[in-house]
């Protein structure tokens, strides 16, 4: 397969570049920053996502989705990333749904109609602490009766406070560090003993701290096997991964673009401030490394569609990669606006904020670098 | 099975059947590499290797037929290209007749220079040497000064080139002479001759590294014929138009360098691990080290789906014609990174020049080699000038 978009993908770019543009621009994001919006993101977008089929992508076609894959998700992502669109895409069709791919059919018949109508918002609730570390995850789950009682706290929950399902990492087995004894559930967000406190985050979204006090399920809840929830926490995280990080390759490809039209515009000294070579070679750079880091998420994203057993380092070299690429675009970005970039009337200062968010979402760039030294055995 | 899949199929066949053991071997280094041209060296298995392909064309497998080529279509020249690497066949031909006169030639070149020149370079029997850069012409090479004066049926060639790889080993020259003193980019012409014309000289450089492949290259009184026989024109395109063939080929000798960033090997940390040390969990117990080498692991992985990528658009032709400008940067940038990483790990066992167990200071010496990848075929700071005056479009540069 080779290296770039088919036509398939092109069509789809396309038309999520223009709905994205036309539908939900920066201006979008403000709005709703604006007015305090509790969700931090608009329900009637949410629905127009499913109009466009985007909320079922990763959705089997004879489930009533799309049935494409990774790459198509990347797709639509960059857009999201670029035009720094919030909405429950990413935790909802790519993560949560590809985790709901890896369970049964009862919780796909369940939770699918909804996502595919674009009703339906499902969350992550994951961490645990402030840095991402699902390896240390310690949350219990006991047996009760024909179930299951959860105890325990989570945080960086984005959008869980507006979400109907949580899906939660919990222990049923082993502990913290062990490859074996998690166990994924499927949890109504409005169950009894479940406690959101939200916080609007830098970049505007929202997330939520989420205790879990004594919160029983039924054993239907389980995602997948009981004590074998890493399978389905796998590709949760590769979904959600290369995921975030083709919504930060976006970011980091959007900031770019203005920072380039920026300093195309702006004079000083009486010339064009984009013709000073110190200017100049900082910004090829970028590019440089920007286009590095665009072939490396969609070769991670043709690997998970491949089932490729490479697609794990892949994964975090493209996570790494994005990262890496859009904190130069951000911070160059900031500095070449010269005072203007300090301001929130310009558009810059939103693309820093939203690429640190992305930043911490499934991993930064230190726990991704530290994964590959390990899947290289050193 | 689908046209291409008997193709695989069957090129695989051919390749065990025919490619000799000895060039199934990984190259061990530079002298393992086969030149070809009028005085050669071979060791067991090159010459056979080489022969045999070059009967198939396909020490040329995408050039036509007509020029000593194999006629392979892109998709044909990827599976080739592919099994060889699969079957650990080795090149049959190094050259830089392959690799850079011969793409000028069939872009820019006459019917007559073509069936002229390209078989010979097919086949391995002329070996080519480039001269472009001078004294006074490294990065500002349009500045070229060495004349060549128009005395009706030749021209008088005067002047230096430096940095000419392997000029002390190559039979021909591709050169670029000034003919228009009052033009600059519009006075240079692209010429071809033989290096064993009287007047030409050569003398091989020292590096930092030591020996090298760099020689200078002194011109004093050549006379370089107008025409080799009926048609045979010495000058590529027209004579003042050498620098619209020099840019081409600039942009092919960038893609190629920037590939070294795509092969330079896998990761380094778990040999380093086993060298250094490592803690109760396993991993390389100088945490720091460790780091600068995951993140290396990073670096070079996303550049080879880069190169991944740049390979599959070029032949595509959806990637920017400058693109290679940014292959060559970022490639030659990261394989520096790299052998600096190989310093600091390897410690004091890599400092030794010249003793046996560092195999004559090998390390050492590829290292600083290593520091021209990004002077050689332009510098890092010109790519960054191109990138930003050819693909984004800055003002003024």
């Amino acid at each position: 397969m080779p290296l770039y978009l088919n036509e398939d993908q092109q069509m789809l770019h396309d038309s999520a570049a223009e709905f994205m543009k036309g539908e939900a621009p920066v201006s979008h994001l403000r709005e709703f920053r604006d007015k305090k919006c509790k969700d931090g993101f608009s329900h009637a977008l949410w629905k127009q996502f499913a109009q466009m089929g985007f909320t079922g992508i990763l959705i089997g076609e004879d489930e009533g989705g799309l049935g494409l894959g990774h790459v198509e998700a990347g797709v639509v992502l960059e857009e999201i990333g670029r035009n720094l669109t919030p909405s429950p895409f990413l935790t909802t069709a790519v993560a949560g749904v590809e985790a709901l791919n890896a369970g049964g059919k009862a919780l796909r018949d369940k939770y699918f109609p909804g996502i595919i109508a674009g009703e339906t918002v499902l969350a992550l609730a994951i961490d645990e602490n402030s840095k991402h570390r699902p390896d240390q995850i310690s949350m219990a789950a006991t047996r009760e009766g024909n179930g299951f009682k959860l105890d325990g706290k989570k945080q960086f929950v984005v959008q869980g406070g507006s979400a109907d399902m949580l899906i939660v990492a919990a222990r049923t087995s082993g502990a913290a560090g062990d490859d074996k004894g998690l166990t994924l559930f499927a949890v109504d967000a409005n169950a009894a003993g479940v406690s959101r406190d939200s916080a609007r985050l830098v970049d505007s979204a929202m997330a939520a701290h989420v205790q879990f006090d004594g919160v029983t399920v039924d054993a239907d809840a389980v995602i997948g096997e009981v004590d074998d929830g890493d399978t389905v926490l796998r590709r949760l995280l590769n979904a959600g991964r290369s995921g975030a990080a083709a919504e930060t390759l976006g970011v980091g490809a959007g900031a770019m673009d203005i920072t380039v039209d920026y300093v195309k515009g702006r004079s000083q000294f009486g010339a064009l401030i984009g013709s000073f070579q110190a200017l100049q070679h900082r910004i090829a750079h970028l590019y440089s490394e920007m286009e590095i880091a665009r072939a490396t998420v969609l070769k991670a994203q043709q690997m998970l569609d491949e089932g490729s057993s490479k697609a794990d380092l892949m994964v975090s070299v493209a996570k790494a990669k994005a990262g890496k690429a859009t904190a130069l675009s951000v911070k160059e970005g900031v500095q070449m606006h010269g005072g203007v970039g300090m301001t929130d009337e310009y558009d810059i200062g939103l693309y820093m904020k939203r690429d640190r968010a992305l930043q911490e979402f499934m991993g930064d760039v230190n726990y991704h670098t530290n994964l590959v030294a390990e899947m290289h055995g050193y | 099975m689908s046209d291409l899949e008997t193709f695989r199929a069957e090129t695989a066949a051919w390749l065990e059947a025919n490619c000799p053991p000895e060039m199934r071997e990984p190259m061990t280094g530079e002298e393992d590499a086969v030149w070809g041209g009028r005085n050669p060296t071979y060791k067991p298995g090159q010459k056979e290797w080489l022969d045999i392909m070059a009967a198939k064309g396909w020490t040329v497998p995408d050039w036509p037929k007509e020029y000593g080529g194999g006629g392979l279509s892109r998709e044909e020249t990827k599976i080739l290209g592919q099994e060889m690497a699969r079957l650990k066949c080795r090149s049959p031909l190094s050259s830089f007749g392959i690799w850079m006169l011969g793409p000028a030639l069939l872009h820019f070149g006459t019917e007559a220079q073509k069936k002229h020149f390209l078989p010979p370079i097919a086949r391995g029997e002329i070996r080519w040497c480039q001269g472009y850069s001078e004294p006074g012409s490294g990065s500002d090479l349009a500045s070229l000064q060495t004349s060549a004066i128009d005395k009706g049926d030749h021209f008088l060639v005067n002047g230096q080139k430096i940095w000419t790889s392997y000029a002390d080993k190559a039979d021909w020259i591709f050169c670029l002479t000034r003919t228009d003193k009052n033009e600059k980019h519009k006075g240079i012409t692209f010429m071809l001759f033989d290096m064993a014309r009287k007047g030409v000289t050569t003398k091989p450089i020292e590096l930092i590294s030591g020996a090298s492949a760099f020689c200078e290259t002194f011109f004093d009184d050549v006379k370089v014929p107008k025409e080799y026989g009926e048609g045979v024109s010495s000058v590529v395109y027209e004579v003042n138009k050498g620098w619209d063939v020099a840019k081409y080929l600039l942009g092919h000798e960038r893609s190629m360098i920037s590939d070294q960033g795509g092969s330079t090997g896998g990761s380094l940390g778990a040999k380093f691990a086993d060298q250094i040390g490592r803690d109760t969990m396993g991993r390389l117990d100088d945490p720091m080290l460790r780091a600068e080498l995951a993140d290396m692991d990073i670096e070079l992985l996303a550049f080879r789906a880069m190169a991944e990528r740049f390979g599959d658009t070029f032949k595509a032709g959806l990637c920017h014609p400058a693109q290679p400008n940014m292959m060559k940067y970022a490639g030659t940038e990261i394989n520096k990174r790299r052998h600096e990483l190989i310093m600091a790990a390897g410690g004091s066992d890599v400092l030794e020049w010249e003793s046996d167990a560092s195999n004559g200071g090998m390390t050492a010496r590829s290292w600083l080699r290593t520091k021209a990848n990004s002077i050689e075929g332009g510098t890092s700071e010109v790519m960054l000038n191109v990138i930003s005056k050819q693909i984004l479009r800055l003002p003024g540069a």
